[in-house]
């Protein structure tokens, strides 16, 4: 019972192929692999929206939006509307086509992210055996469309958010690659299948989790601050800093390519925290043995939703940073903390099991943090402030 | 330590967050068509002219005197005195406003010709959801427009109108005890 729940959306696409003529039975597989992750991600976008909204409201002791349908939980279909509506205004000096052509590309490219996520046991569009290399050379195509969209708007603001979008995301994409390079190595596989796999077993209650472990946890902490990096959330949204910049690379785009630069956002954010569970959270398996008659599937939502709950609630917290900070961080804290990160996951790899393994692997990742983080948040010269006259 | 800040504000948030639920001393917000806030006495938004009894027209205080007219800031008023008189409260003839008209796109609030008006006849109203989609005529508001019952005076400002009732009455008392006081000088 629980197994037909489990996959139940991959035989009702067998059997949907199975009964379709045999000509064109490749192009339904296809089709009904794709067409899933055109549907539930999207509404899973139009979700988030609001739960941002009324998340962040309640951070901020306001009611947030709660006129549109019962509780306001229509108001994605509103904005979406209101959107649809909006005039398309081209600026008369753009690029038009390369100005066309961004938000569509940032968005292919964001669904292209989803092809290699198992989002369930046997539920994944593409098993590729270099699945993680293609997520992160496919994401490294977000930044050009992301440039492409404020190069081509010809304005200044545009640009410079273009500028601050590529100065960014390049950074940050190192210790996010490193941060998953530990996992690749424990696992021996690019294959985000067969890294799923590799942690679904149980020692008692407990999962094999990679997060479980110290290099792991490490690794997770890296690559989430580097997601939160890459998908230009909120403290990293530098380059759409709207007190700054107007709103950055998309400052020129209105109507429904406004709409389609924040669902691509959005987009990214799912799959890279997709990925993130994929390596560290044990993607589609439970959390304990005695939940595995949990459809999988559900499990893997549920730990995207926390996750982009934590997202919201770090939004709602920080302040933006400063690009030098940005840049600081990104190169003197997050990249050598990557490699204590996988040098731990390497002894991890030669040592026997057991509770000396857990300190010797703990003691670098915590050493490095203290000492980086001294260097880090000392030599800056910020003291705290005495206002004389305040008093 | 590097991430103290952090969690810092992390726990403040997450306790605004649960807080908002919890403690309705949080929610400061009033969903304003929907709710209202008791609003003070002392508040005001344009004036209205007073009126006793039942009859808008002949319970109408206004002498006509123009006083307001004329100490008005912006001269958003306008008075036409009428030919003849009629009764006022304390059974006394006097003049009465043909027109009466108050211009709210002009008028700035001031409460002047409240200050000034010596028969107690123009008083501020608290009505503020007055949006129009006629700006000339609309905001031209005629006295059957301003007339208002003192009942709604004393429902808007109670202190005040009754302090204004006492003190009315006090004047109808004077003036009705003069004719007599005049009749037994005369005797």
């Amino acid at each position: 019972m629980t197994q037909a729940v489990d996959q139940v959306f991959v035989t009702l696409k067998h059997s949907a192929v199975f009964h379709s003529p045999t000509e064109l039975q490749p192009a339904v597989s296809i089709l009904l692999s794709i067409v899933p992750v055109l549907v539930v991600f999207p509404s899973l976008f139009a979700v988030t929206t609001i739960l941002e909204r009324k998340g962040l409201a309640r951070i901020q002791n306001r009611y947030g939006p709660n006129r549109v349908g019962p509780f306001g939980f229509l108001q994605p279909l509103a904005d979406g509307l209101k959107s649809l509506t909006k005039e398309d205004i081209v600026p008369a000096s753009a690029d038009k086509l390369v100005h066309f052509l961004a938000p569509l590309l940032l968005v292919m490219t964001a669904f292209l992210e989803y092809s290699i996520l198992p989002i369930g046991r046997n539920m994944i569009v593409a098993d590729l055996d270099s699945g993680v290399v293609f997520f992160f050379a496919v994401s490294a195509a977000m930044e050009l469309s992301i440039f492409m969209a404020g190069w081509s708007s010809r304005n200044k603001y545009s640009l410079l958010g273009a500028m601050r979008a590529v100065a960014q995301m390049i950074s940050y994409e190192a210790p996010l690659i490193l941060s998953s390079v530990c996992v690749i190595m424990a696992a021996g596989s690019l294959s985000t299948v067969q890294i799923v796999e590799k942690q679904a077993g149980y020692s008692g209650i407990w999962p094999h989790w990679y997060v479980l472990t110290p290099w792991g946890f490490g690794g997770f902490a890296l690559f989430m601050i580097a997601a939160t990096a890459e998908s230009n959330r909120s403290p990293f949204d530098l380059p759409e800093g709207e007190s700054e910049i107007i709103a950055g690379y998309f400052t020129e785009y209105s109507g429904f390519k406004f709409a389609l630069f924040f669902l691509g956002e959005y987009l990214g954010m799912f799959a890279i925290t997709g990925l993130g569970i994929t390596l560290f959270l044990g993607g589609w398996a439970a959390p304990f043995s005695f939940l595995t008659w949990v459809p999988s599937w559900i499990w893997f939502f549920a730990k995207l939703l926390v996750l982009i709950g934590v997202f919201i609630w770090i939004r709602g917290t920080l302040p933006r940073l400063r690009m030098d900070q940005l840049m600081n961080f990104a190169w003197k804290f997050m990249l050598p903390m990557a490699l204590v990160v996988i040098l731990s996951a390497g002894i991890w790899r030669f040592m026997p099991a057991g509770v000396l393994r857990w300190l010797v692997c703990a003691a670098p990742i915590l050493a490095g943090y203290l000492f980086i983080g001294r260097i880090l948040s000392g030599g800056q010269g910020l003291e705290k402030r005495i206002y004389r006259f305040a008093e | 330590m590097l991430g103290k800040g952090i969690a810092k504000g992390l726990a403040e948030t997450a306790r605004n967050f649960f807080g908002s639920f919890v403690a309705e001393e949080r929610l400061t917000t009033v969903q304003f068509p929907d709710e209202r806030l008791i609003q003070p006495e002392a508040t005001r938004v344009f004036p209205f002219l007073v009126y006793d009894g039942a009859d808008s027209e002949m319970g109408l205080r206004c002498v006509a005197c123009k006083i307001c007219e004329v100490e008005c800031p912006p001269k958003c008023i306008y008075i036409d005195k009428s030919a003849g008189k009629k009764p006022d409260y304390a059974g006394k003839q006097q003049f009465f406003p043909d027109k009466f008209d108050i211009d709210v796109s002009v008028c700035m609030s001031c409460q002047i010709c409240v200050e000034v008006c010596p028969f107690d006849a123009i008083k501020m109203d608290t009505a503020f959801e007055l949006s129009t989609d006629d700006r000339f005529a609309g905001l031209m508001w005629p006295k059957e427009r301003l007339a208002r019952s003192n009942s709604y005076y004393h429902s808007i400002h109670p202190a005040e109108a009754t302090e204004v009732d006492a003190q009315l009455a006090e004047k109808k008392a004077k003036a009705e005890a003069k004719p007599v006081a005049g009749a037994a000088a005369a005797r």
